[in-house]
């Protein structure tokens, strides 16, 4: 019955407030036709308010509904998943908020603002849209209360949600800390669920590593327990490419194992890796990772690969052993894929490997005779290199001669495998950059970066990095100290913003923050901090109860607040009414309609023999509370005390 | 009132059930909200007797909030969960507040002027609030009519219930509801109350009337000196119901009091609105309706008249206490309680 009212223009402006302060931070996400669309409904529905004009017909708005769906099915191929599922939302939330007749219709609107608020965090969670959608949370919640409070001010409207929003955060904390976490998906999701992720492939062609050495974000973190291990040993390995068509490198064979397939020895570095999201399996492990790593499985190429693809920011625990000797047992069928070559490809360089090979003695001297060459040839190593043709290896060690880590290492393991040395390419990320605000290793995808292996009899594979001929300081101190001064650099790397590092710094080391403690808190998360609260094995039944006490006691609190702001006292009202309680003991109540003088009458006539201070006390009573002077404190505490003082019997 | 038995045997199905339906309502007031006979006034609600439970809105909002946790699950979106939590919480706090809107409120029964039976009973609440905070969005509801209202801070409110009547005789108030939806609509609190209070309904006036009884048909010969009925016999004080006709306008011009002219020809019973004077074919209600539109026209004219019922007759008199008191006998005719006070 009450939700028919038509809702005024107060409460409107507020959801107006509300729909845009929501929609706003999806313009990035959406598709430029739907924010024009949602801005033209929001702006006429504005405009109807401002003239106190009717809202369009219906089949109006059901004709630019059906109009919006067919756009938003062109525009994404489908409806299920997040993209068309918040733009619908948005459509619905702007149509919804042209048709609103009632205050009724003003709660659904609302409730679809609540929806595009979560929809924000598919996107993007960092604390900046988290404080957006907590002003879209005000201004909603402000809308509700409106609808039920018109009357107030907006400042005092707007002042009372922040009371209940604040009184609701202590809520939030403790369901957030204690509200048993499942690992999600819960069913299959959609294929766009992990669209936009950028990082490494599995496959290397001309530039493909280039292109990520302009990505400033940052690809995953390492806090080491002690000492992180010096540059020229933070080799992550990602892809291992051993088919080589000429053009692109691929992954060759490789076994996949639950147990790694080495001995590790030497020394180990302890660190925790935390993985943004990549939609691929590989963990990007220290070269090479311990076994009993959970969740985890091991590639015959030393890959650690995860059981799913990353798609959620990913921590593990590792442990790595650089020193480790690997492969010297490596199967033939493994090294007979890492000597071949296409034929009919780059003939000077086969001519040039053929060359070293006939002075060297063994695959050792082999390598260091190319090494030696490569050293001698005076390559350039340039984030933008000259396009390659058909012999690329060739076009770059005697025409070009600039080139990327992917042209270092395709030309390496081409002139080692055409010696006749097993050799491949190893994809991954080199060095990182320790922030020293919280002294983790943040890694980039501009770190990407390609190098070799060859396999040694006796020796097994070695890691062989030829871009360090050319550019040592691409290994030491990573791509920005290597590069010349034309390339284009993200321009944070550039030299000379010291202060823009420094802050950048500060701002990851919180976003670490943030991300390690809000976003991925889950369930081991959960178990680890209860642990160190003193809970040991905390299973649901634990987290139930503690959900629980902690709840009433938040709930005990707010109502604690709520019997505190009592009336205010009165001490003349309080010995008054401590006087009209007495006498009721006594059968003589004092009657809701009886003032003062009369009641003293009455109780005259009830109690004959204390007729005297009974009248003394009910006019002492009426010329303190309605006497033309206010009552001073000293005659209502003589009062007060004639009235403890009355016996009646 | 007096049912009459044919009318109760032709509802006989309808009203077994109603009356259940009446009975189970009682059984769960007294034993739910401890509702029983009307509660001394003033009626101050304490926590034990409000009462919260969520509205539909509150109830599709957390229909809402539950699909929105869903997602955040299958998305692994922790600030999704966060802003489930945060509006839990908000709901969670929004109890409280409707809770404490209600909390300590004081009632007292107001004032309840007499209608006649088919007019709009006004029953007036006086709702108190002693706390230094403005008390917003309330509604009281007794008899299927709900007004809303809001309080100010250390202030109260006269809350008019209109209440429809059907029957002659005490209607008493019976169980009034206070509740609010305030602060966001999510949740309601309620408390039922029965505040001591009644209205004196009178029957429903004839709606036209035969004129009134003047002249000889029931007392013949009794209109004597009619020619000098108009002498002046003193003053009394003026009530707002006299007719301006009488009131004593040049006293009131001299700057006294305002009063009323009293004529000895107005107290000489010149009409005598009698029971037994009626049709005998006049049913017990016909009668008191006859009567009361008399008494009514009567008092518009100024005219003295005298009633007589079968069980009580009532001196001669004019003027508004007067009136009110034969009307107060004609409500209450054959009904069970007296026409006490």
């Amino acid at each position: 019955m009450r939700d028919t009212r038509a809702p005024t223009s107060a409460q409107f402006g507020w959801l107006l407030a509300a729909a845009a302060a929501t929609l706003a931070p999806h313009a990035v996400e959406l598709p430029y036709w739907l924010i024009a669309l949602c801005a033209g409904l929001i702006a006429i529905r504005a405009a109807l308010l401002w003239r106190r004009g009717k809202p369009p017909r219906q089949l109006l708005i059901l004709l630019v509904a059906i109009a919006a769906g067919v756009g938003v099915r062109f525009e994404f191929g489908h409806f299920f998943g997040k993209d068309p599922g918040v733009a619908l939302l948005a459509v619905l939330l702007c149509l919804k908020l042209l048709e609103s007749r009632t205050a009724r219709d003003l709660r659904a609107a609302v409730l679809l603002a609540y929806f595009l608020q979560l929809g924000l965090f598919f996107y993007n969670q960092t604390p900046g849209i988290a404080a957006l959608a907590l002003a879209g949370t005000l201004l909603t919640t402000t809308t509700l209360l409106s609808l039920e409070d018109a009357a107030a001010r907006p400042a005092a409207q707007l002042r009372t949600s922040a009371v209940l929003i604040a009184q609701g955060l202590p809520f939030m904390l403790v369901l957030f800390v204690l509200f048993p976490r499942v690992q999600g998906p819960l069913w299959g999701l959609p294929s766009d669920a992990y669209s936009g992720m950028t990082g490494l492939s599995d496959t290397m062609s001309p530039g493909s590593i280039s292109q990520l050495g302009l990505s400033d974000a940052i690809a995953f973190r390492a806090e080491f327990s002690g000492m992180p291990p010096p540059p020229s040993q933070r080799y992550w390995r990602g892809p291992v490419l051993s088919r080589y068509d000429g053009r692109s490198w691929r992954p060759g064979f490789s076994t996949l194992a639950a147990a790694p397939p080495y001995e590790t020895s030497g020394r180990a570095y302890k660190y925790r890796l935390t993985l943004e999201p990549h939609n691929q399996p590989w963990l990007l492990a220290l070269d090479f990772p311990a076994a009993n790593i959970p969740r985890a499985r091991y590639a015959g190429d030393y890959r650690l690969l995860a059981e799913q693809p990353v798609r959620m920011r990913t921590r593990v625990e590792l442990r790595s052993y650089p020193a480790t000797t690997v492969g010297k047992d490596e199967n033939a069928f493994v090294l007979a894929e890492a000597r071949r070559l296409p034929a009919d490809l780059n003939p000077r360089s086969r001519a040039l490997a053929l060359e070293i090979a006939a002075k060297s003695v063994d695959p050792a001297a082999i390598l260091s005779g190319t090494l030696e060459h490569l050293r001698g040839m005076s390559l350039t190593y340039t984030l933008s290199p000259p396009l390659l043709g058909t012999h690329a290896v060739d076009e770059f060690l005697f025409d070009t001669r600039q080139g990327f880590c992917e042209h270092f290492a395709s030309a390496f393991v081409f002139l080692m495998r055409a010696a006749g040395v097993p050799a491949r390419v190893v994809t991954g990320y080199q060095g990182g950059e320790i922030n020293p605000v919280d002294g983790s290793l943040v890694v980039r995808q501009s770190d990407a970066h390609a190098w070799a292996e060859v396999w040694l009899a006796g020796r097994g594979w070695v890691r062989v990095d030829p871009t360090a001929l050319s550019a040592p300081a691409r290994i030491e101190s990573g791509l920005s100290a290597a590069l010349q001064e034309w390339d284009a650099l993200p321009l944070l790397r550039r030299p000379g913003l010291d202060w823009l590092r420094d802050m950048r710094h500060r701002w990851e080391a919180l976003s670490n923050t943030w991300n390690q403690w809000v976003l991925g808190y889950n369930s081991d998360r959960q178990r680890d901090l209860l642990e160190w609260f003193g809970f040991p094995q905390p299973d649901w039944r634990m987290l139930a109860m503690l959900l629980g006490v902690s709840a009433t006691t938040l709930m005990l609190l707010l109502m604690a607040w709520a019997f505190a702001q009592r009336r205010r006292h009165d001490p003349l009202d309080a010995a008054w009414s401590r006087f009209s309680r007495k006498l009721a003991h006594h059968g003589a109540g004092r009657h809701p309609w009886e003032g003062p003088l009369d009641y003293g009458k009455r109780l005259a006539t009830i109690f004959p023999g204390r007729a005297k201070p009974l009248r003394e006390i009910s006019e002492g009573y009426a010329r303190l509370r309605y006497g033309a002077q206010t009552a001073d404190p000293r005659s209502v505490r003589l009062l007060a005390r004639s009235i403890r003082r009355l016996k009646l019997k | 009132m007096l049912p009459r038995p044919d009318a109760l045997r032709h509802r006989h199905g309808l009203g077994d059930w109603r009356r259940h339906l009446v009975t189970l309502r009682a059984t769960l007031d007294r034993v739910l909200f401890h509702i029983g006979p009307p509660e001394p006034a003033p009626i101050v609600l304490g926590q034990r007797r409000i009462y919260v439970l969520p509205t539909p809105a509150g109830l599709a909002f957390a229909a809402a909030l539950l699909v929105m946790l869903i997602a955040s699950i299958n998305y692994n979106l922790s600030l999704g969960h966060a802003l489930v939590f945060l509006l839990g919480g908000v709901s969670v706090a929004s109890i409280v507040h409707a809770f404490r809107n209600l909390l300590h409120l004081s009632f007292t029964p107001g004032r309840a002027e007499p209608v006649f039976s088919g007019e709009r009973a006004g029953f007036h609440v006086i709702v108190a609030n002693h706390r230094n905070a403005r008390r917003p969005s309330l509604r009281l509801g007794a008899h299927g009519a709900v007004v809303p209202f809001e309080i100010d801070a250390e202030d109260r409110a006269d809350v008019n219930i209109p209440v429809a009547t059907t029957a002659r005789g005490w209607m008493t108030l019976g169980r009034v509801r206070i509740e609010t939806t305030y602060p966001l609509g999510l949740i309601r609190a309620w408390s039922v109350l029965v505040p001591d209070q009644r209205c004196l309904v009178y029957p429903t006036p004839e709606p036209s009337p035969p004129p009134l009884p003047e002249g000889p048909s029931s007392t013949p010969g009794r209109r004597a000196g009619s020619a000098g009925d108009d002498d002046f016999s003193g003053l009394r004080r003026h009530q707002p119901a006299d007719s301006p006709r009488q009131v004593a306008w040049k006293t009131l011009a001299r700057g006294g009091p305002m009063l009323t002219k009293q004529f000895t020809g107005m107290d000489g019973g010149k009409i005598h609105l009698d029971w037994n004077d009626l049709p005998a074919d006049l049913g017990t209600e016909a009668r008191l309706s006859r009567m009361t539109a008399w008494i009514v026209a009567a008092e518009q004219r100024g005219l003295a008249f005298a009633l007589t019922l079968p069980t009580v007759s009532i001196a001669p008199g004019q003027g508004s206490e007067h009136s009110a008191n034969c009307l107060r006998h004609l409500a209450l005719f054959g009904t069970e309680g007296p026409a006490d006070a």
